[in-house]
């Protein structure tokens, strides 16, 4: 039994996209520990990515590989949640040039890993036996992301005047993006139907139990999640990964028939 | 990777100093007991370690070109950082942020070694960062295409790792000790470098391109890596006496060129050389002229990217300020918090 592609896309999509954005921070960092950090968070992020491109090329035949699906899909083909995309700043209005702002690096990686270690250790149960020995990999990597994540949203939090209140502008600007993981796309229908998939909506207690320690550890405080819930898992995005893709896939596209 | 071969005056140091060509002060018989001991152990090729006697020059000169080398670490991460985003494939890019992350910690374990010579990494940033303190002027070249990337790894890591094997029996301890880590971790990713540009001259015309174009821009500044010629290399002298420095500049320049060329075949590119040829008699390469003036303008400053990189650091370094008071601030009131838990 194997999950439906579109699935494993959007599983995949998210670790590209988000491994991206942290890899921005290499040779930039607030401290030389952490350009090793989130370059190490990038890593692992590809490498699940590579793991489930594969899983999924491999499914759809006709000559698709990993880089395939990286490289050449558009913005609409993406199905990584619209949060993972979201440069590392206030919100605006996309350019494909960004300022680099830690707090809202660190709390993305924070409400992401959070989720993660819960999908993770789900998807383990998986009926697709690639999936579930990805997810047990995967699993193990993301436990180190959120310790990273969750010890610096408290030091941020609990730290300075400045650094707690830009981990809580950070939080406010993010939290409404959350709303997405519990909606249920059609792919994650599908999954689920055919028990390759998980129930997102019944994660999402465990999720507030690990989200509200946190908080409540760093001192900041919860935002109510309300307004526009976004779409990216279902190829509806926000303008700035039209950017992400310009960038990451220029090279790749302008010699398709090279190999690398 | 990547240390000059020699160690160039930093900007704060005096002429003298700078040269290590002060006549040493007068020796008090205690000090002159301590230096015929810190010769006598050179010259049985030992090593010294943190808690012993050193003479002020030799702990200087250390300090100087370890931290230059930690600083040539992370300044190195700018030229290949600049295309993680850009990475032709996933394969590709794993392996270079795999490597960047390498290079940060290299610089880690570098400014560890200069830090027991009784330097702080603050005082060593401070010094980088208001331009005080040099990095290896390879860095300040960009990164044009993405056949940079292979060739930084296989000439640029090759020409380091030249200067690097050396240094594994540097006469201080700690230094040679990082640099046997350092040189593992060099040659795999040096390797990885040449793989890349392989699998590219074996790719369309505009791959090969690409390739030819980046080693001609990079040839002659990794020759220069090696430092100034030997009869220019005042500090070379000293620097072998202490045992820091085992082989020549210019030595190590000519083993350069005559273990690259036979790789640059196999490749199939040019080398950008005239004058570079076989020499049966001297059973080495001959190579031409390398541009000095160009040289020392990168170094002191006047490079194409000197601005960028160090803009780059002072900015990260700056923009990261409310994050290392946030990580102190934080520690301190848990430090206060468990006091009271204990009283």
């Amino acid at each position: 039994m194997n999950a439906p592609i579109d699935y494993l896309l959007h599983l995949a999509d998210n670790a590209l996209i988000l491994g991206q954005r942290n890899a921005e921070w290499c040779g930039h960092g607030p401290i030389l520990e952490e350009d090793i950090a989130l370059s190490n968070n990038s890593l692992d992020l590809i490498g699940q990515a590579r793991m489930l491109y594969q899983h999924a090329a491999e499914l759809q035949g006709n000559g698709a590989t990993e880089d395939t699906l990286a490289y050449f899909r558009d913005v609409p083909d993406f199905k990584n949640y619209t949060l993972c995309e979201l440069p590392h700043m206030p919100l605006m209005a996309a350019t494909s040039a960004g300022d680099r702002d830690f707090a809202t690096t660190i709390v993305r990686n924070f409400l992401y890993s959070s989720l993660m270690v819960l999908v993770w250790d789900q998807l383990q149960n998986s009926k697709d036996a690639q999936l579930a020995a990805i997810a047990a990999k995967s699993l193990k990597e993301v436990r180190y992301h959120l310790r990273h994540s969750r010890d610096w949203l408290v030091r941020m939090g609990d730290g300075t005047a400045e650094s707690h209140t830009k981990a809580q502008t950070a939080l406010d600007q993010f939290m409404s993006y959350t709303q997405e993981f519990w909606t249920t796309s059609p792919a994650e229908a599908a999954a689920l139907a055919t028990g390759t998939g998980i129930d997102m909506a019944a994660l999402q207690n465990d999720w507030n139990q690990i989200v509200n320690e946190a908080l409540k550890e760093a001192t900041l405080q919860r935002p109510a999640a309300g307004g526009f819930v976004p779409t990216g898992k279902q190829g509806l995005h926000s303008e700035h990964l039209g950017f992400v893709l310009a960038e990451m896939q220029s090279l790749a596209r302008a010699h398709p028939e090279a190999t690398w | 990777m990547y240390t000059q071969s020699f160690s160039v005056p930093d900007g704060s140091d005096d002429a003298k100093s700078a040269g290590l060509k002060a006549v040493p002060k007068a020796l008090s018989a205690q000090d002159a007991a301590l230096q015929a001991q810190f010769d006598a152990r050179i010259d049985a090729d030992g090593r010294i370690e943190p808690r012993e006697w050193m003479p002020e020059a030799y702990r200087k000169t250390l300090v100087r070109q370890i931290s230059q080398h930690a600083h040539s670490e992370i300044v190195g991460m700018l030229p290949e950082g600049n295309w993680i985003s850009r990475a032709p494939s996933l394969k590709r890019k794993a392996i270079l942020i795999a490597k960047v992350q390498d290079e940060g910690g290299h610089g880690l374990y570098l400014y560890s070694a200069a830090e027991t010579l009784g330097t702080s990494r603050d005082q060593m940033l401070d010094a980088l960062h208001t331009g005080k303190a040099k990095y290896s002027s390879i860095f300040n070249y960009p990164t044009l295409n993405w056949a940079d990337v292979g060739v930084v790894g296989w000439l640029v890591d090759g020409a380091a790792i030249m200067n690097q094997v050396p240094l594994c029996r540097c006469s201080y301890g700690p230094y040679a000790r990082a640099m046997v880590r350092v040189c593992k971790e060099e040659s795999f990713h040096q390797r990885q470098g040449y793989e890349a540009l392989l699998v590219m001259m074996q790719g369309t015309a505009e791959q090969k391109t690409m390739v030819q174009d980046a080693v001609n821009r990079w040839w002659w500044k990794c020759l220069a890596m090696f430092g100034p010629p030997d009869a220019d290399s005042p500090n070379s002298a000293q620097g072998m006496r202490w045992g820091i420095k085992r082989i020549s500049n210019d030595d190590l320049r000519q083993k350069f060129v005559d273990a690259t060329v036979p790789q640059a075949k196999v490749l199939g590119v040019t080398l950008p050389d005239p004058d570079l040829k076989w020499n049966e008699a001297r059973q080495a390469h001959d190579y031409g002229q390398i541009d000095w003036d160009e040289f020392w303008a990168t170094v002191n400053g006047n490079g194409p990217c000197n601005k960028e990189r160090l803009g780059a650091r002072v900015k990260a370094w700056n923009d990261g300020a409310w994050v290392r008071e946030a990580a102190l601030a934080h520690a301190k009131k848990q430090q206060a918090r468990q006091m009271k838990e204990a009283a």
